[in-house]
Formats: structure tokens, C-alpha cells, sequence
């Protein structure tokens, strides 16, 4: 029987753990760019860790998305990597007995940061919070929407990437796609990040977003004047967050943040933590001040305080 | 024995402490006296540094000169029936009036309590006569605004870009879009 002569051939006999090879195979090629794809995306298939880059590398990089984002938004957009500013640690603060709860700063850190606006992504969190009991998150409501603030009887509470000295978020990444940076900013490498969401898990200040969907930023809103680490338009399943406006305070001089330059009360201060004669260092040493959560030894650099 | 060996070690030790306090004292007086002579305090030309924008004029109302050197001056307390009929003075009214900020001889400037004349730009010295420590805050960049860079040139914002000065309480804005709720999500 010649069939049965074939099933004893050895050459032809499929063992289990064969069988296991040739899948693990097949779908190892099914993850794989297809054949037609452009050569840019076998290069950023291949890309390395951003910071495992050479210099010539990471510029072969900024211009391959300078490229691709160009094509893609229909405006010339500028991908930096500005390294830290030496000597620098970024602090902010707060002023909770200004703050009218207005969400200024919400829109404008949208209009800077290049985030979705479709599924909506912001990365403050306005809460209106009771006077009579004070800082209670439990209490806390951030759909308020009267037609005047502030109401009576509140105060208001934007929250926000407190960028902590010892982020809880940075140490669950199983990727390592996110780190503080040596000017204290935490930032994420979107060519990294996998999308498992644990620093979501792990974040307490709710500060770190999801692009569950294809990120939707319409070419005429797009800002482009961006940063690698910061608001470069991401891809689909990665996680992103408040970076300080990285792309605009690196530089000497750096501006300030979008929110801060928009709050019509004042309320947003920020600067260099060791520079003695900063408006930060004044606060940190003259107000009253609080940190969020601190019991969690998170060490935010994201100073609440009552200038009055 | 071991007792009174201590007591020998700790007396040279107090001395030395001693010496070295008073050589602290000695060394420190001079020091802040070089730091006097450096920085004199001449209060105009500390706060003539800061950089602040064109103050917010009503359009077409400066120079007030324009219509009031024709005019005669008179200085007594009343209310104002033919001109300026819409400032309502919100503003410790029961204590002033007009001419107590206004310089009365030249309508383009401000007056301090000490009859010294300031320009419009500089309102804040004379805000700060009776809000020191808000004018404290405001001079570090603490109260107030300040736009431009964080490390570098900066602009403050005049108390009066915020406040009106005839009626400075901070008035009540509309909100932006509360954010979407998740059952709204699609």
C-alpha cells in the first residue's frame, strides 16, 4: 500500500513538536510587516530603544517620522529630541485658592500636545471639590459644567502627570518604554510601548491615557513643532501623558507650558526646582503646600499650594 | 583618672568652639555689609525692571489729556454726572475718590500717596500702598501672571490686565466642555 508506505517514510512523518515548529513559523511571518510594506515601517520595526540609540541613529529616525508625518498631516513638522537642560529639575505649582475651574488649560494643553480629540483624550482633569470638605477625592466631580464659575461653595482642583521623583508607573513597565528623565520629566517612547496598560494600574493620579482608537487629530490642528518623547502624533495602542510641554521648556530660553500661559487667573506656576531664585522655590518656601497623595511616597513635582 | 583626662580634653575643645563662633560673627558682619553696598535699596529702580505690557486702556481714552487740558480742575468730591458716568467705583468707595490715584495737574499720570508721579505702566507700585503682600508675591511671580519663558525674558502681567482697578474683584468666566462621559463614548 503505497500510502501507507508514505506515512511510515521518515521524511514525511509529522511529529508533534514539528508540528509546533512550523506554526510558531507561520505566525512568527504573520507579525511581520508584509513584503509590500514601505521600508520605513521595516524601519521602525527594527528601530532600537531610544535610549540605546547612537546619535547618527536617532537622527535617521527624527527624519524618517519628520518624513512620515509630513506626508501624513501636509505641513512641514519638525521632530526634535532636545536633550534635558543641565542642572535643571522641573517643579510645578499650583494655586488652589485662585483656580476658578475654568478648563482653559485643558483645551489649550490640547491644542499643543497633538493628543486624540477623537475618542477624546485630555490629559487634565479638572475636579470641583467641596469647600466644607476640602481635598476629597471621593467627592470630587469633573462633569461639572455650569454657566458661570466659580460656583459657590467650591474650589477647584486640575490634576494632572505630577512627574514623581519616584513614579510608581516607570517600574511596572515590562518593556521599560517609560522613564524620568534626568530633568525629573517622565516620558513614554510610543515605538515601544506594547499597550499593556500596567503603568495605568499603577499610576495614582490617573494621569496616563490610552489610544484605544486610531488617534483622531485633524491635519489643521496638528502642531508641528513636536518632541520624540513627547507631542509627536502617536499610534494606535500606546500609552501617553503630560510631559511639562517637553518641546517647549528644553531649550535655553524655553517657554513655558501651554497651560500655564493660559490660565486667565494665574493660578499655574513653573520652574527650575534648583535654581534658588525661582518662583517654584518661592512658593516651596513661603506657602502653604501640599502634594497629592503623598502618603503613597510617590514624590510628585507638582506643588499645590494657597497663596493666601 | 579617666574622668579628669576628659575634662582636660574638653576644655581646649570649648575654647576652639568659642574661637570658631567668633570668628563666624567676625566673618559674617563684613559680608552682609558688602552685600548692603552692592544692592542699595532705591525702590524705583528695583521695580522700573519689570517688563509689562501696554496697560488696558478703554480705546480712545489716553492720553486724558486730550480733553482735560482745556478744562478747569476742580477738586471737590462729587459725582461725576457728565463724563465717566459708567466706572462705578466698587473699591473702598466710602474712602476715595478720583483724585486720590489721579494725578490731579497732569490727568496722564498716577499719583502715589507720597504726591510722587507714576505713568500708567507702573500702576502696580501704587496698587502696592495698600496690597503689600500681594505686591510682594506679584514681584517674585507668585501672584499674578507672568507669560513668556521660564528661564528666561518674562512678562508680568499689571494688576489692572486682571482687575479693574475701579472694581478689581476677579469676575466669573464661562467653563470650557466638561470632558465626554464614558457612556458617551463611541
Amino acid at each position: 500500500m503505497p500510502n501507507q508506505e508514505s506515512r511510515d517514510n521518515p521524511a514525511f512523518r509529522m511529529s508533534r513538536r514539528k508540528m509546533m515548529k512550523g506554526a510558531a513559523a507561520v505566525l512568527g511571518a504573520l507579525a511581520l510587516p508584509e513584503r509590500e510594506a514601505p521600508a520605513s515601517v521595516w524601519e521602525s520595526f527594527f528601530q532600537k530603544h531610544f535610549r540605546e540609540m547612537s546619535k547618527p541613529e536617532l537622527e535617521k529616525v527624527l527624519a524618517r517620522l519628520e518624513k512620515e508625518y509630513s506626508e501624513k498631516y501636509r505641513k512641514a513638522v519638525k521632530v526634535r529630541a532636545t536633550p534635558p537642560v543641565e542642572g535643571v529639575l522641573y517643579g510645578y505649582g499650583l494655586d488652589l485658592s485662585r483656580c476658578i475651574g475654568c478648563r482653559r488649560c485643558v483645551y489649550a494643553c490640547v491644542q499643543e500636545n497633538n493628543p486624540s480629540r477623537d475618542p477624546q483624550i485630555h490629559y487634565i482633569r479638572v475636579l470641583q471639590l467641596n469647600k466644607e470638605r476640602g481635598v476629597d477625592l471621593e467627592d470630587a466631580e469633573h462633569y461639572y459644567n455650569p454657566s458661570k464659575v466659580p460656583e459657590k461653595g467650591h474650589f477647584y482642583m486640575p490634576v494632572q502627570c505630577h512627574q514623581c521623583e519616584n513614579p510608581p508607573c516607570t517600574k511596572v513597565c515590562p518593556v521599560q518604554a517609560t522613564w524620568k528623565e534626568r530633568d525629573g520629566i517622565v516620558v513614554v517612547d510610543y515605538n515601544w510601548c506594547i499597550g499593556c496598560r500596567y503603568c495605568m494600574a499603577a499610576c495614582p493620579y490617573g494621569a496616563r491615557h490610552f489610544n484605544w482608537k486610531k488617534p483622531g487629530l485633524p491635519a489643521a490642528e496638528m502642531n508641528p513643532e513636536t518632541h520624540y518623547l513627547g507631542n509627536r502624533p502617536r499610534p494606535v495602542g500606546v500609552v501617553e501623558k503630560c510631559t511639562y510641554c517637553i518641546q517647549r521648556v528644553r531649550n535655553t530660553p524655553g517657554r513655558y507650558t501651554a497651560c500655564v500661559e493660559i490660565c486667565p487667573v494665574g493660578a499655574r506656576k513653573f520652574g527650575n526646582l534648583l535654581d534658588p531664585e525661582s518662583e517654584i522655590r518661592y512658593i516651596i518656601e513661603n506657602k502653604r503646600v501640599f502634594i497629592l497623595k503623598e502618603d503613597l511616597n510617590t514624590r510628585p513635582k507638582f506643588y499645590y499650594f494657597y497663596a493666601t | 583618672m579617666n574622668r579628669e583626662h576628659s575634662r582636660h580634653r574638653l576644655v581646649p575643645g570649648i575654647a576652639v568652639l568659642a574661637a570658631c563662633l567668633v570668628a563666624g560673627v567676625a566673618s559674617s558682619a563684613p559680608l552682609q555689609e558688602k552685600g548692603k553696598a552692592a544692592k542699595p535699596y532705591v525702590a524705583h529702580a528695583q521695580e522700573k525692571q519689570f517688563a509689562v505690557p501696554t496697560p488696558p486702556f478703554t480705546p480712545g481714552i489716553f492720553p486724558c489729556s486730550e480733553c482735560h487740558k482745556e478744562m478747569k480742575s476742580n477738586p471737590t468730591r462729587r459725582e461725576l454726572k457728565e463724563e465717566h458716568t459708567n466706572i462705578v467705583l466698587n473699591h473702598a468707595q466710602g474712602q476715595r475718590w478720583c483724585l486720590d490715584c489721579h494725578d490731579i495737574s497732569n490727568r496722564d499720570k498716577l499719583r502715589l500717596v507720597s504726591g510722587e508721579k507714576i505713568g500708567f505702566d507702573e500702576s502696580f507700585r501704587l496698587c502696592g500702598q495698600c496690597h503689600g503682600d500681594k505686591f510682594r508675591d506679584w514681584k517674585v511671580g507668585v501672584h499674578g501672571k507672568r507669560t513668556g519663558m521660564w528661564n528666561g525674558e518674562k512678562q508680568y502681567l499689571l494688576c489692572v490686565h486682571c482687575h479693574n482697578p475701579h472694581d478689581p474683584g476677579f469676575k466669573p468666566l464661562a467653563p470650557m466642555p466638561p470632558p465626554t462621559r464614558p457612556e458617551n463614548v463611541k
